[in-house]
């Protein structure tokens, strides 16, 4: 099989599945225990926060909160700081967030915090200030993601969060990382953020396990109420082996993030090449701008992406179109009609994604069978 | 040779994704996301729900073919639903399997089976297709209780030669039998009986609330003209209804006339919901060219034997003359001629003859 849809989600490093066997065995206390066999798992988790926080620049350990994903962290981080306080804090987000964030939004509206999203051009750009002109003193979190998880596309979080914190210097600037973390350096410096949301699944790690950096001093509504645990702000048992993978790939992605930043970039660039010289009609969304470099979208005219993608599997070749429903039917992508394309254009689309497992030859050989399934398809 | 196989999650559908894999052909298996609810999911109750997706997800991964979930549900609320709706505000019984087979499976879907990659189009029908120097035939499945060859008279040369239907090469308890030895979930799955988009609710409410204009209340009359009173909306009559009139009366009163233009329900004797025959329109023949002069048998609704009857071209619509007066010739749903287990053609009942 030829996986290209590491976007959705990566195969577990062995750095991972090592770091993790020990907390499945042996060492499977409850951290919150009083007796040895939590305190080992004690020690493995704060270990690991400690560890983490100094990878993302955190200050501090506890400014790193576990979470059950890239989800909750970000709903923790945007409901929980607009819940906090007097409960009516406004959002202000883009209108192509991914649904942990957009659905997040429309919660608090539905509770009655005023929010707003702001739409992309038709190249998929953010106009910054028309998204600051949104931010009030009654603004509690603005949401930008570092990199879209369908396009790829970048957005300028250094300068959206000085201009958001010019007009309310209290405002929380809040980044959903989940998808650059394994090509792009995301730390507290790098993105200016108060808080950023990371998944494990995305660079390498177990999935069901995430982050949320938040330093101590900014007041967050629990979401999920229990035991405390995480000091307060996320209860529930520590998933302790799943935690420590986590940081475990982590660690192994900032360590070779270089190497595999550009390795991905080479094969993603033969594949648009070669599928370009194929396809000439081919377009490949954020062409020219700044995107991830492990991301591939791509519009071919005249050609159904779901059927592409059936097609394509057939061949042994797994990518990916829009996001899927409950059923597993492809849905028109909310970020392609943000971006003003028809649903007959965001219908052409296709993406494919390449990741730390990676072959080198992944882009040529996928380009030689798309080319080759396009043209009997049309 | 590879094979579409549109899975619904029911035992049949199930059973024929085994049965071309039996014969040799590759299998890809779909189910259809026909219908959502206003959040934008599939439903999760009545038929064409995420269970039974998720079934045949199961069975397909079981039989080891891959599985893909299609939205169809554009097509299929304009051509069907809508259509549906539009029948109703017209005072006749739509029946919506007709126009989904007619409008998306052995359109749309059969036109995508090829882009697919696929060579053939199979379904989980009762009926079959047979193959001569002739050309194809449709014809009545095995298990002539389960027959459904009603529902496809629409198919021509064409489609045809591009569906299999092998489930009607066996008997209900044959499918079931051969699910169970395979061990397939839906073995034992019951039948669907609702209309896939109505769900669990009633279809009358599902149409009051969707098309509202279709619920306004009407003069009730007899035949002779005498006002009984006013109903609720045309939407709670069907020709040759006995029940839920809403009056009473001394003796067995039928529905036999619903007149769109005024909203009038007209309730009759038995002897009142006889035709001598009907108009019958949108019609096809599976060969090609129509029977006409000589004896056919029709079918006029789904769950009732074929009768004898003589067709006639009446220009733009065909006029089907029974041997013998039926009862609630209703229109808006299918008139379908049969010469003993063969499918000659049909089309939409657009008017009774009395």
């Amino acid at each position: 099989m030829l996986y290209l849809d590491h976007a959705a989600t990566t195969r577990v490093r062995p750095e991972t599945r090592a770091a993790m066997a020990p907390l499945l065995d042996e060492v499977f206390g409850n951290p919150s225990g009083v007796h040895g066999v939590s305190r080992e798992a004690k020690n493995a988790l704060e270990t690991a926060r400690e560890e983490a926080a100094e990878l993302i620049g955190a200050a501090h350990p506890l400014e790193v909160v576990f979470t059950g994903g890239g989800t909750e962290a970000d709903n923790l981080a945007i409901v929980g700081s607009a819940l906090a306080g007097d409960g009516r804090g406004g959002v202000v987000t883009t209108a192509v967030e991914h649904e942990a964030v957009l659905e997040s939004v429309a919660f608090l509206e539905r509770l009655g915090c005023r929010v707003s999203r702001v739409g992309v051009d038709r190249s998929g750009k953010l106009d910054v200030e028309e998204l600051v002109s949104n931010v009030d003193e009654h603004t509690a979190v603005v949401s930008v993601m570092a990199a879209n998880n369908e396009t790829g596309l970048f957005f300028p979080l250094d300068e959206i969060s000085a201009s958001a914190r010019a007009i309310a210097p209290g405002v929380l600037f809040h980044t959903d990382a989940v998808q650059a973390v394994i090509t792009e350096e995301i730390t507290v410096e790098t993105t200016q953020a108060d808080m950023i949301s990371m998944a494990a699944h995305k660079f390498g790690g177990p999935k069901g396990v995430g982050l949320l950096y938040v330093p101590r001093e900014v007041e967050l509504e629990p979401v999920l109420h229990g035991g405390g645990q995480e000091l307060g702000r996320r209860s529930g048992t520590h998933n302790v082996a799943a935690i420590v993978g986590m940081v475990a790939a982590l660690r192994a992605t900032v360590a070779g993030r270089e190497a595999t930043r550009s390795r991905i970039e080479r094969i993603r660039d033969e594949f648009e090449s070669e599928l370009l010289a194929a396809v000439p009609d081919l377009v490949v969304t954020g062409s020219g701008l700044s995107r991830l470099v492990q991301h591939s979208h791509i519009r071919i005219p005249g050609v159904d992406g779901e059927t592409l993608l059936i097609r394509l599997d057939q061949e042994g070749v797994a990518a990916a179109a829009g996001s899927a429903c409950n059923s597993g039917a492809v849905e028109v992508s909310h970020v392609l009609a943000a971006m003003g394309m028809t649903e007959q254009e965001a219908a052409e689309c296709v993406r494919f994604s390449f990741g730390w497992s990676s072959e080198a030859d992944a882009g040529t050989t996928a380009a030689r069978l798309v080319s080759k399934l396009v043209g009997e398809l049309r | 040779m590879k094979a579409l196989v549109a899975m619904s999650g029911g035992v049949d559908s199930s059973v024929a994704a085994a049965l071309m894999l039996e014969q040799g052909y590759d299998v890809i298996g779909v189910t259809l996301k026909q219908w959502e609810g206003a959040d934008g999911q599939m439903p999760v109750a009545g038929c064409c729900t995420v269970s039974d997706a998720e079934d045949a997800r199961r069975v397909a991964f079981q039989l080891d073919v891959p599985y893909y979930v299609l939205d169809y549900v554009d097509e299929f609320t304009e051509k069907v639903v809508d259509h549906f709706g539009e029948m109703y505000a017209a005072g006749k019984t739509p029946n919506p399997c007709v126009e989904c087979n007619r409008r998306v499976r052995f359109s749309v879907l059969l036109e995508r089976t090829k882009t697919l990659g696929c060579d053939v189009l199979v379904t989980g029908h009762h009926a079959r297709v047979r193959g001569d120097d002739a050309g194809f035939h449709l014809v009545k499945a095995v298990d002539s209780s389960k027959d459904q060859s009603y529902v496809l008279h629409m198919l021509g040369q064409a489609e045809l030669a591009r569906v299999r239907l092998p489930i009607g090469e066996l008997t209900k308890t044959e499918v079931r039998e051969r699910a169970a030895a395979m061990g397939l979930r839906t073995a034992a799955k019951p039948d669907s009986q609702d209309l896939c988009f109505v769900g669990n609710g009633s279809y009358r409410s599902f149409i009051r609330s969707r098309f509202p204009d279709v619920a306004r209340p009407g003069p009730l009359v007899l035949s002779d003209g005498t006002v009984l009173g006013r109903h609720h909306g045309m939407v709670d009559f069907t020709i040759g209804q006995r029940k839920g009139l809403g009056v009473a009366l001394g003796e067995r009163r039928y529905v036999v006339g619903i007149d769109p233009g005024t909203s009038t329900v007209t309730l009759g004797s038995r002897r009142d919901l006889l035709s001598s025959g009907c108009l019958v329109e949108d019609v096809s023949f599976v060969a090609g060219f129509a029977p006409v002069g000589s004896r056919v048998d029709v079918k006029i609704r789904y769950r009732s034997p074929a009768v004898p009857a003589m067709l006639e071209d009446a220009g733009d619509r065909w006029r089907v003359e029974f041997a013998e007066r039926q009862p609630a010739v209703a229109p808006g749903q299918s008139a379908v001629f049969y010469r003993d287990d063969e499918v000659l053609g049909g089309g939409v009942i657009s008017e009774a003859v009395r």
